[in-house]
């Protein structure tokens, strides 16, 4: 056949236009509106936007709120994914072997991951009740303490990471069930004849041949994580005392409860700035190396 | 021997570990059929004395849930309809035809996977509101407004545009000697061997649609237009944290439905993920 290209061309629009109007219309535009509307300030419900340059950024970068909420953005992360990830790995390693009623136990780690995080979270708003709830009750009944959990700022947070450990391990495993089933068995076998025992066959080839998928999850988890909202708004409203709210919370606050587009505007920039570093940190290494000539 | 005390020891540990991850849905149903006189008894009775089934039936009446599942029924099902519909079509320009600016179009959409959907809300919500001044069906609180940011995804693209590539030429090159145009043979031979993917796929946009809250929190505004979860939302504020028999009973029938799908098709789930990483 003789190629044609303008035929092709307008063939292949003709076949993009529809998403290509969507993802203009609520992705590409929406990127470039903000990044303009943080250089203004604007109160919707009061007139006009007048230009104010980076102003916006000066007074983002000055808000003890702000820092506050990033802060709290990385003591959630940062507190809920090394030992998800490392409960995960755990869990995987029981899982990757012939076992009777697989998905059976596969099915209770995953569906809360599936479960709406709205639902999710007034079943532990009621298990973290300060005076009757269950989780009072379990630190009881192994003779501790009850602690007010999401009443005081000091113990809302970590109430907030053991959601989050909760419901993100189900999804955690199976991305680690899918990177053991690909590490080849006859390197086990190799090592095996070598003289290599348990924890050294974890030790020189599950976590390394793991790298890669730890890093996947890894980079995964974090974005997400800087991402979280529903809880925070259903569960505490990002208090007490701000002790919960995290970035997009924040940007939410500003946004639409006090209406301030051109601040909010700032906000979303930054939370751009974050998620595209960590992007970009994600594609140079899985790009690349970290994978393992087998 | 050892061998034996070992699958023991992993048994006993896996059971434990999916005890603790069911328990809270256990604490759910558990509450959900208490009286409100139960509810705050201490320390927590797990049976109730009487089980109430009556919290299902006045939380259900207690705020216009039938209309929040018809809402999110409504949408989910459109944007899966409509992310399958326009991501095969793209799918199929990137990944069966060849054009002027293919590639650089392919890193466009490539680059929009970069972009955090909470960053694009304030333009978007703006852009309706915009909108509803031309035509109120298109503004904000309509199902315009729920659905059509999420009618297309790159995502969506990629997952389809993978599976699109690994049919074979062969098969292009006799549908087009039977004289099948490129739609005739998209609908015809490429959807009908994609089906895994595509069924992956609506799977995904539909669990994340009808799981969505920050969208349909800001852009809906009237009991006509709330998505379930924003009904939910709603009914805790409503109640004030004091009627947990019922609020249990409306956390159960909203979760329901998605745990129910995922029982059915475990496997397209599970796989899904583990090929896209997918979430």
């Amino acid at each position: 056949m003789k190629p044609r290209p303008w035929r092709d061309a307008v063939q292949g629009l003709a076949f993009l236009l529809p998403s290509l109007v969507i993802l203009s219309l609520f992705t590409y535009y929406p990127v470039l509106n903000a990044a303009w509307l943080s250089l203004f300030r604007w109160r919707i419900m009061r007139g006009e936007p007048s230009f104010i340059g980076l102003a916006n950024y000066g007074t983002l970068f000055e808000s003890a709120d702000f820092w506050q909420a990033i802060g709290n953005t990385i003591v959630f992360t940062v507190g809920s994914i090394p030992p998800g990830m490392a409960l995960a790995l755990f869990v995987a390693l029981l899982l990757n072997r012939p076992l009777r009623g697989l998905p059976l136990f596969r099915a209770a780690f995953f569906i809360p991951t599936i479960t709406s995080l709205v639902a999710v979270s007034v079943v532990w708003q009621w298990i973290y009740h300060p005076d009757v709830g269950l989780a009072n009750a379990v630190l009881n009944a192994l003779g501790l303490e009850s602690v007010r959990w999401l009443n005081e700022p000091r113990s809302a947070m970590p109430a907030l990471i053991i959601l989050g450990i909760w419901r993100g391990l189900g999804y955690n495993v199976i991305i680690y069930l899918a990177g053991l089933q690909d590490i080849p068995a006859h390197l086990y076998e190799a090592a095996r004849i070598d003289g290599a025992n348990r924890w050294q066959l974890l030790r020189y080839i599950t976590w390394p041949l793991l790298a890669p998928t730890s890093f996947f999850i890894l980079i995964i988890a974090v974005i997400n994580s800087f991402q979280s909202f529903t809880q925070v708004h259903v569960m505490t409203q990002g208090g007490p005392v701000g002790s919960t709210t995290v970035i997009v919370y924040y940007l939410y606050q500003q946004a639409f409860q006090q209406f301030n587009m051109g601040y909010g505007s700032a906000i979303a920039m930054v939370l751009f700035a974050i998620i595209l570093v960590l992007t970009v940190i994600q594609f140079r290494l899985l790009g690349g190396k970290v994978q393992y000539q087998v | 021997m050892k061998k034996h005390t070992e699958s023991l020891l992993v048994y006993a540990l896996l059971v434990v570990g999916a005890m603790v991850m069911l328990l809270p849905y256990a604490w759910m149903v558990s509450t959900s059929l208490k009286a409100q006189s139960e509810v705050f008894s201490y320390p927590p009775q797990w049976i109730p004395s009487t089980p109430m089934w009556q919290n299902y039936v006045e939380a259900w009446k207690a705020a216009p849930f039938p209309r929040y599942f018809v809402n999110s029924l409504f949408v989910a099902g459109l944007v899966t309809l409509g992310d399958l519909t326009t991501g095969s079509l793209a799918a199929f320009a990137f990944g069966r035809m060849r054009f002027p600016g293919r590639d650089a179009l392919f890193t466009l959409y490539l680059a929009s996977l970069m972009i955090p959907h909470q960053m694009t809300i304030i333009p978007s919500f703006l852009l309706l509101r915009n909108l509803s001044d031309i035509d109120p069906a298109l503004g904000l609180d309509t199902y315009f407004a729920l659905a059509a940011p999420f009618m297309a995804s790159a995502f969506g693209v990629f997952m389809l545009r993978q599976s699109f590539m690994r049919i074979p030429n062969e098969l292009e090159d006799a549908a087009t000697l039977d004289g099948c145009g490129r739609l005739g043979f998209l609908t015809r031979v490429v959807l009908p061997l994609a089906q895994p993917s595509l069924a992956a796929l609506a799977l995904f946009a539909f669990q994340g649609n009808w799981n969505s809250y920050l969208w349909p929190l800001i852009v809906t505004n009237s009991d006509e237009m709330r998505t379930v979860q924003i009904g939910l939302r709603y009914f805790v504020g409503q109640e004030g944290g004091s009627q947990w028999g019922l609020l249990m009973a409306a956390a159960v029938f909203v979760s329901l439905p998605m745990i129910a799908l995922y029982l059915f098709v475990q496997k397209t789930f599970t796989q899904g993920i583990a090929n896209t990483g997918f979430k």
